[in-house]
Formats: C-alpha cells, structure tokens, sequence
C-alpha cells in the first residue's frame, strides 16, 4: 500500500478514471456496433447522447480520460527515470496544472451547445 | 497487496508475462495519450454529438486510414482497460474463490468487444 499524500490520491483517482473509462468503452463499442443494424436504429441510438445528462455525463468522461492520460505518462517517466522519483510530488502537480489548462476550455467547447 | 512504486504505480516486475504486461500498459499508455485525446478532440471538440450519426460514420469510414486509427485505438484501449482491471482484480481478490470465474467472464467480455468491434471498424459497409 502507498502511505498518504499525493501519491495515494494520484494512484486512487487513476484506479477510479481507469475503471470509468473502460466501463464507457464497453458501452461505446456496443453502441457502435448499433450501426449494423441501419441507420434509422443507430440514429435512435446516437440521439440519446444529445440530452443533456449525457452532455455532462460528456464532459466527466474527458475530464476521466485526460487526467488518467496525464498521470500514466507521469508513473512512466518516474518508472523509467528512478532518480527523478523524489519529485513525484512536483510531477504530480504538474499534472494538476496541465489538466486544468486543458480541461477547462475543452469543457467550455462541449457544454456551449447546451445555452 | 503488492508496494508501489514512488509514482503510485505497480513496481516493475522482474521477469516473465508480467513483466511484459507491465512493459505494455506503459507503452500502449502513451500510444493511446495520442490516439485517445486525438479521437476527443475530433468528435468532441471539432465536431460534437449533434453532427454524429450514420452518414458520419459512414462518410468517415469511407477513408480507410480512419479505419486503421479507430481500430489501434479499439485494440490497444481494450487490452490497456481490460489488463488494467485484471490488475485491480488480482489486487482485491487474490485468495477469493470467485477470482477464476471473474477473470473467465472479463476475457470472454474483451473476447466479444474485440470481435463485434474489429468487425464494426474495419469490415461493415453499408448495405453489408
């Protein structure tokens, strides 16, 4: 077990997104498949994500997939640079710091349509 | 459960399946970083959940190097998400009678996606 600080919350909220992801994976390649059954089906199908609970539903699942994106590419550089993992901490807040740059205005983009 | 590294992660392994399942997690993570933020900032950011629907896909899938990009992002997505949670359920339930069973139905699971998907993403044509 890891014992407090960022590091447990680093590793905690990548099981979580890890888990969510792949739980939206599933769900998405099944909708997909959908379209072998034509187009007014698959139609049906794609509309549900126009409401607007799937419109923030949307908006969880980027913000799942970009800090779990972030913070495995953080694991891999510490992984494969040991002498750098006395600034796990540092790394960590860098992460912080590239997904609110990123995810702040990519949320803007997807939830304008909604006002 | 297993020390973690400094990172939060799982410690290298040092020989054998794990460690190549150690090793892929690590490589195909950065592979689907592009793939993955890539497809998103495509459907999500470019264009949005009002414009997708079959002409879409169909007018998409019509350039078969959109094909080759959904399919490595299927594959690598589902052996990273489906290896991922093998991970957690050794983790959990190490000494636990269900394990077997639970590890059975998630390879049988990855079996069908892998399958219904690779044929969505690169045989299925309209009218097919």
């Amino acid at each position: 077990m890891y014992r407090g600080g960022e590091g447990q919350w680093a590793w905690i909220l990548h099981r979580f997104t890890g888990l969510g992801v792949l739980l939206f994976l599933v769900i998405h390649i099944l909708d997909t498949f959908v379209i072998v059954f034509g187009p007014e089906t698959y139609d049906k199908v794609m509309a549900l994500y126009r409401h607007p609970l799937f419109r923030v539903s949307e908006v969880g699942l980027a913000a799942a997939v970009l800090f779990h994106a972030l913070n495995g590419i953080r694991i891999t550089i510490l992984d494969f640079f040991p002498e750098w993992s006395g600034r796990q901490r540092q790394f960590f807040y860098g992460v912080v710091a590239v997904f609110v740059l990123v995810f702040v205005p990519s949320a803007y983009v997807m939830l304008k349509p909604l006002f | 459960m297993a020390e973690l590294s400094a990172a939060g992660g799982h410690p290298r392994p040092t020989s054998g399946v794990e460690l190549y399942a150690w090793l892929f997690m690590r490589v195909s993570g950065v592979a689907l970083l592009f793939l993955v933020l890539g497809h998103l900032a495509i459907m999500h950011l470019i264009h949005n959940v009002d414009e997708i629907d079959f002409s879409f896909v169909v007018a998409r899938f019509e350039n078969p190097l959109w094909r080759m990009y959904d399919w490595f992002l299927l594959m690598l997505a589902l052996v990273h998400g489906m290896n991922g949670l093998r991970v957690v359920v050794d983790d959990y339930l190490q000494r636990s009678g269900w394990r077997i069973l639970i590890l059975v139905g998630l390879y049988a699971l990855t079996l069908v996606c892998f399958t219904a998907g690779t044929y969505v993403v690169l045989a299925w044509h309209p009218g097919s």
